[in-house]
C-alpha cells in the first residue's frame, strides 16, 4: 500500500517541536534547520514523504546528517545545498541514483536533514530514521547495530571540499576518520552516510518516526492553544511514563573524548518534594537516578521537559532554577535487543547498570 | 559627589539625588508625551531640593524606554543596509531573515552576502574579499543610507574582518555610522547580526535622543557629564551610549534592581519590581542583575546579547480584577490608574483596590472600597500573592532561603512572607528605587569568547584582562576594578579543550580631573 503524502510549511512547527523532544538532550537545536525549511517552502520546494514499505528491494536511500559541534552551526548555518551536495556526491562515487533519502537521526536538528536534502535533490523523503531518537555516535544506530556495511560514506563542506571514506574497518573506525575530517573543516560538514537498499532500510530501519515526531509536536502545540498541560499531551500521545518532577538547582558539564559529559541535579517539587534527581548526561541524558536509584536508563528516552510549554531541554541549554518535568518514551525494539543494549545500554555510556526498562 | 538619577518609563518619570550614598530627593512625576516635558520637571524638582549653595551636580545618570519603545511600536527606525562577510556559509539564510514583516518593511534594509570570516580556531575560512565589500559601499552610498551593521563568521573570536570592512566602506561612505556585530553579540551569527541590525537602526534616533535630553540639562541649568544606563546596571556617557542604543534596551529593570541593592544594602537577593502593568522578578548577584544566557526577544527579533534575565509576570498596581470571577489581569488600566480605579473615582476594580480594601496601602478614597466582600478581597489578595511566590520561585538558582526585595510603586501587593524566602525586605523609597539605581550606576567590561589551547586557568585569565581593558575603555577607574562574574562552559566536540569564558568586571566611574 501506498502512503505518499507531501509535507507543508504547516508541519515546520510540530517537526521542529517534536524533534526536539525526541532529541532526549542532544541532537541541536532544530531552529536554524527549520527555518531553512521555512525558506524552501515558500520558495516554492515540496517534499514528498513516503513510507519505508514503498521502496523496493534494490531502491538506493541516501541516510544524511548534519555533523558537527552545535555552537559551530550556530554561525555555521546549515545550508540545504550542502546536504545535496553530500548526496550527489555519493551518487558519483557509486555511479548510480537514490531513489530517496533519509535521517539517520530523528532527534534534534537532524530530524531536518532529509527534508533539506530531499528539497535541494527533489528526491522523496522515507519515514524513518536509524535512531528513533539521539545518540552522538556512528555505532550507535541501528544500521550498525544490524551489523550492515558502515562504508562508504561522502562529507562534503561549504569550500567545495569533498571526502569519501571509501573503506573504514568497523562503525568506531568510521566514526573516529569521520569526526577527524568533520572537525579539520571546522566542526561542521554535511554527511551522506553507507547508502542502504531499500531491504535493509525495511529490515532496520526505525520506521514512521518522521510522522511520529510531527504528531508529537502538534499534541503539544494543541495543547498549549487550550491552555491544558502539554507535558500531559505527551505522555498521553507517545505513551510515556512521568519520572519526576522539580526545578533544576545544579548543572556540572564537562567536555572529555568530543563530548559534553555531566550532571544536572533536579529537586522535587510537588509529589517528588523532598527527593533529589540526578541527570547524567553524554550529549543526551543517559541516566536519571533518584536519590541514589535508577529510576530511568538508557535506550528508553530520557526528557526533560520545561514545565508550562512542554518544550525540550537540552543538556547544553540546561540551566539553573529552570521548572522541568522528567519523561521517559518506550525506545525502539532493536535498541532493546541484546546487540542494541551493547551499542546504547547503560554500558555503552560507562553505567555499570543492567538496561531495565520504564515500561518492563 | 552629588549626582541625579533619572528612569524615564512608559508611566512615570522618576528622578533622585544622591549626595554619596545620601539620598537628598525623591521625585515622580507622569512621562509627558513629548517624554522630555517630564524629564524637565523631574529635574526641577530634584534640583530645587537641593537647596541654594550646595554646589553643582557632578553626574546625571538617565534611563530611558526611548529606543525598546521605537522597535515595538515599529517607529521613529531609520533605514539600513547589513553586510554580512561569511560567504559560502549562510547563503541559504541572508540576515534579517527570521524578523516579523512589518519591522523589516520598517527598516527596509539593503542586504550584502561577502566572502570572508573565521572558523572557530581563528583560520580564515576563506579569504576576504575586499571588492565585494567596497561594491556593497558604494550601492549603499548611492541609496543614501548611512546607519550600517556588519556581520562576520566568528567575530567574537576573531574581529578582523569586520574591523577591515568597517574601513573599507568608511574610504568610500566617511559619514558612515557603523555597528560591528562583535561588540555586541555573542556566538550565534543571526542572533549576533540582529542586535547589529536592531542597533543601526536606532543610530539617528540615539543621536537625537541624547541631543533632546542635552538640551533638558541646559534648560535646568545642570552642566555635568551625563551617562544612559545600560542593561548591565552600569552605565555608559551618552555619548557613546548612543552608538550603541541596544544596551539601553533593558534600563529600567535593571535601574530598579540597581536600586533594591543599593536602598537594602543586599547584593545577593531576589527583586520583584511592581510597575503600574506588569513585574519584574529578577536575581541579584553581586549587586547586579543576573545576566540572561538564552535567547531573548525584542519587539519579536531574536537576540543573544547582554541582557538582565528576567522573568515578567502579569500583575502591578493597575492589574484588572474581575469583579464576579476574581480573575487578576492580565490586562491593566496601566496610566490611567489615577482615573479609572475604584479608589480613584473611576468603575474599574484593580489589583491597587484590593491592595486598599484589605488596609495594604493608603490611596484614594478608601470608602469606595468598603462594599467589598472581605472573603472576595482576602481570595484575591491570596492568589495574587501566589503569582509573585511563583515567579520568585522559578527565577532562583538554588533551594537556599534568599531575600526577596519589593520594590515599585505596586511593593504593597508583595507578602511579608514568601516560601523560599528568608524575609521580604521594602524599603522607604522602593517606589523610585529605578532613579536611585541609575544614579549609583558604576562602569563594567565584559568579555565572552572561545578559548583553546590553553589551561583553563590560563583561558579565565586571559579573558578577565581583556575584561578589564574594556571597563577602563569605557570609563572604569582601573583600581577599583573587581570581577563581578566568570563562567565557563567546555564546548562538546571542539579539540584543543576549547571553552567558552565569559567573564565580566566593574568598577567606579572615571570623572577624571571632573572627579
Amino acid at each position: 500500500m501506498t502512503m505518499k503524502r507531501t509535507f507543508l510549511e504547516d508541519d515546520i512547527a510540530p517537526l521542529a517541536t517534536g524533534a526536539w523532544i525526541l532529541g532526549t538532550g542532544g541532537g541541536g537545536s532544530p531552529y536554524v534547520s527549520a527555518l531553512n525549511m521555512r525558506e524552501l517552502c515558500r520558495s516554492g520546494h515540496s517534499v514528498e514523504v513516503i513510507d519505508a514499505g514503498d521502496l523496493d528491494d534494490d531502491d538506493l536511500v541516501a541516510v544524511v546528517s548534519g555533523m558537527g559541534a552545535p555552537l559551530v552551526g550556530q554561525e555555521r548555518l546549515r545550508d540545504p545545498v550542502l546536504l545535496g551536495r553530500a548526496v550527489t556526491a555519493m551518487e558519483d562515487y557509486l555511479g548510480q541514483s537514490f531513489r530517496a533519502v533519509m535521517n539517520l537521526e530523528i532527534g534534534g536538528g537532524n530530524a531536518f536533514a532529509s527534508f533539506l536534502a530531499a528539497a535541494a535533490t527533489g528526491k522523496p523523503v522515507v519515514d524513518a530514521d536509524a535512531m528513533g531518537r539521539a545518540y552522538p555516535e556512528a555505532q550507535m544506530t541501528s544500521f550498525a547495530i544490524g551489523g550492515l556495511t558502515m562504508y562508504p560514506l561522502s562529507l562534503v563542506d561549504v569550500r567545495d571540499n569533498e571526502v569519501i571514506v571509501t573503506k573504514a574497518a568497523s562503525w568506531k573506525w568510521m566514526e573516529r576518520i569521520s569526526r577527524r575530517v568533520c572537525t579539520e573543516v571546522g566542526s561542521t560538514a554535511a554527511t551522506c552516510k553507507a547508502p542502504r537498499t531499500g531491504r535493509e532500510v525495511r529490515q532496520w530501519g526505525i520506521h514512521g518516526t518522521v510522522t511520529q515526531a510531527i504528531a508529537l509536536g502538534r499534541a503539544v502545540q494543541k495543547a498549549r492553544a487550550a491552555h491544558a498541560d502539554p507535558i500531559e499531551a505527551v505522555l498521553a500521545h507517545a505513551g510515556g511514563v512521568a519520572l519526576f518532577k522539580g526545578k533544576v538547582v545544579d548543572v556540572d558539564r564537562v567536555t572529555s573524548g568530543g563530548f559534553l559529559r555531566g550532571k544536572a541535579y533536579v529537586e522535587g517539587l510537588g509529589d517528588d518534594r523532598g527527593t533529589r534527581l540526578e541527570m547524567g548526561f553524554q550529549n543526551e541524558w543517559a541516566i536519571a537516578m533518584r536519590d541514589g536509584v535508577a529510576i530511568g536508563m538508557t535506550p528508553d528516552l530520557l526528557c526533560l521537559l520545561d514545565t508550562v510549554s512542554g518544550e525540550a531541554i537540552g543538556t547544553e541549554t540546561v540551566r539553573y532554577g529552570q521548572r522541568v518535568n522528567l519523561i521517559a518514551l518506550p525506545a525502539p525494539q532493536i535498541l532493546k535487543t541484546p546487540a542494541g543494549l551493547e551499542a546504547v545500554g547503560p554500558r555503552a555510556f560507562g553505567y555499570d547498570l543492567d538496561y531495565k526498562s520504564v515500561f518492563s | 559627589m552629588k549626582r541625579i538619577g533619572i528612569d524615564v518609563g512608559g508611566t512615570n518619570t522618576d528622578a533622585a539625588m544622591v549626595d554619596g550614598d545620601t539620598i537628598v530627593a525623591t521625585v515622580k512625576v507622569p512621562t509627558s508625551e513629548d517624554v522630555m516635558s517630564g524629564v524637565r520637571t523631574a529635574l526641577d524638582a530634584v534640583s530645587d531640593a537641593r537647596g541654594p549653595g550646595n554646589g553643582p551636580i557632578d553626574a546625571v545618570m538617565i534611563g530611558t524606554t526611548h529606543f525598546t519603545n521605537a522597535i515595538v511600536e515599529r517607529a521613529r527606525l531609520e533605514r539600513i543596509a547589513v553586510i554580512r562577510i561569511a560567504l559560502p556559509s549562510g547563503r541559504s539564510l541572508p540576515p534579517l531573515i527570521d524578523w516579523p514583516d512589518d519591522l523589516r518593511r520598517c527598516v527596509d534594509p539593503m542586504m550584502f552576502m561577502v566572502h570572508g570570516g573565521h572558523e572557530y580556531d581563528g583560520r580564515a575560512l576563506v579569504e576576504m574579499r575586499d571588492d565585494e565589500v567596497r561594491d556593497a559601499a558604494r550601492a549603499i552610498r548611492d541609496a543614501g543610507i548611512t546607519a550600517i551593521a556588519i556581520s562576520a563568521l566568528f567575530s567574537p573570536l576573531t574581529s578582523q574582518c569586520e574591523r577591515r570592512a568597517a574601513d573599507l566602506v568608511r574610504e568610500i561612505l566617511p559619514n558612515a555610522r557603523i555597528t560591528l556585530s562583535h561588540t555586541l553579540g555573542r556566538i550565534g551569527l543571526l542572533e549576533r547580526e540582529n542586535v547589529a541590525a536592531l542597533n543601526a537602526t536606532l543610530q539617528e534616533l540615539g543621536r537625537r535622543t541624547v541631543k533632546a535630553f542635552d538640551d533638558a540639562l541646559a534648560t535646568a541649568g545642570i552642566d555635568a557629564p551625563f551617562f544612559l544606563t545600560q542593561n548591565d546596571g552600569t552605565v555608559a556617557l551618552a555619548s557613546i551610549a548612543a552608538e550603541n542604543p541596544v544596551h539601553c534596551f533593558a534600563s529600567g529593570p535593571t535601574n530598579s534592581m540597581r536600586g533594591a541593592a543599593f536602598l537594602t544594602g543586599e547584593n545577593d537577593a531576589m527583586v520583584v519590581d511592581v510597575g503600574g502593568t506588569t513585574s519584574d522578578i529578577g536575581c541579584l548577584s553581586g549587586g547586579f542583575p543576573r545576566e540572561a544566557n538564552n535567547i531573548v526577544h525584542v519587539g519579536g527579533v531574536r537576540t543573544l546579547f547582554r541582557m538582565p534575565d528576567l522573568l515578567p509576570i502579569a500583575l502591578g498596581g493597575g492589574t484588572i480584577v474581575d469583579a464576579k470571577t476574581g480573575a487578576i489581569g492580565p490586562r491593566s488600566v496601566g496610566y490611567r490608574i489615577t482615573q479609572d480605579s475604584l479608589v480613584f473615582g473611576g468603575e474599574t476594580l484593580t489589583t491597587s483596590d484590593i491592595g486598599v480594601a484589605a488596609g495594604l496601602v493608603e490611596m484614594g478614597d478608601h470608602d469606595r472600597v468598603k462594599g467589598l466582600d472581605p472573603a472576595f478581597v482576602s481570595q484575591t489578595l491570596t492568589r495574587l500573592r501566589e503569582m509573585v511566590a511563583d515567579g520568585f520561585d522559578r527565577m532562583k538558582i538554588s533551594a537556599e532561603s534568599i531575600p526577596l526585595i519589593a520594590v515599585g510603586g505596586g511593593a504593597f501587593l508583595v507578602s511579608d512572607t514568601v516560601a523560599g524566602a528568608s524575609k521580604v525586605i521594602r524599603t522607604e523609597n522602593a517606589g523610585t528605587a529605578n532613579a536611585l539605581g541609575a544614579a549609583m550606576a558604576q562602569v563594567s567590561g565584559e568579555v565572552d569568547q572561545v578559548f583553546s589551547r590553553m589551561s583553563r586557568e590560563n583561558a579565565i585569565a586571559e579573558a578577565e584582562s581583556a575584561a578589564r581593558t574594556n571597563a577602563v575603555a569605557a570609563g572604569a577607574r582601573e583600581e577599583t576594578l573587581s570581577t563581578l562574574e566568570i563562567e565557563d562552559i567546555p564546548i562538546a566536540y571542539l579539540r584543543d579543550n576549547a571553552r567558552r569564558v565569559r567573564v565580566r568586571v566593574i568598577g567606579d566611574i572615571d570623572f577624571g580631573g571632573a572627579g
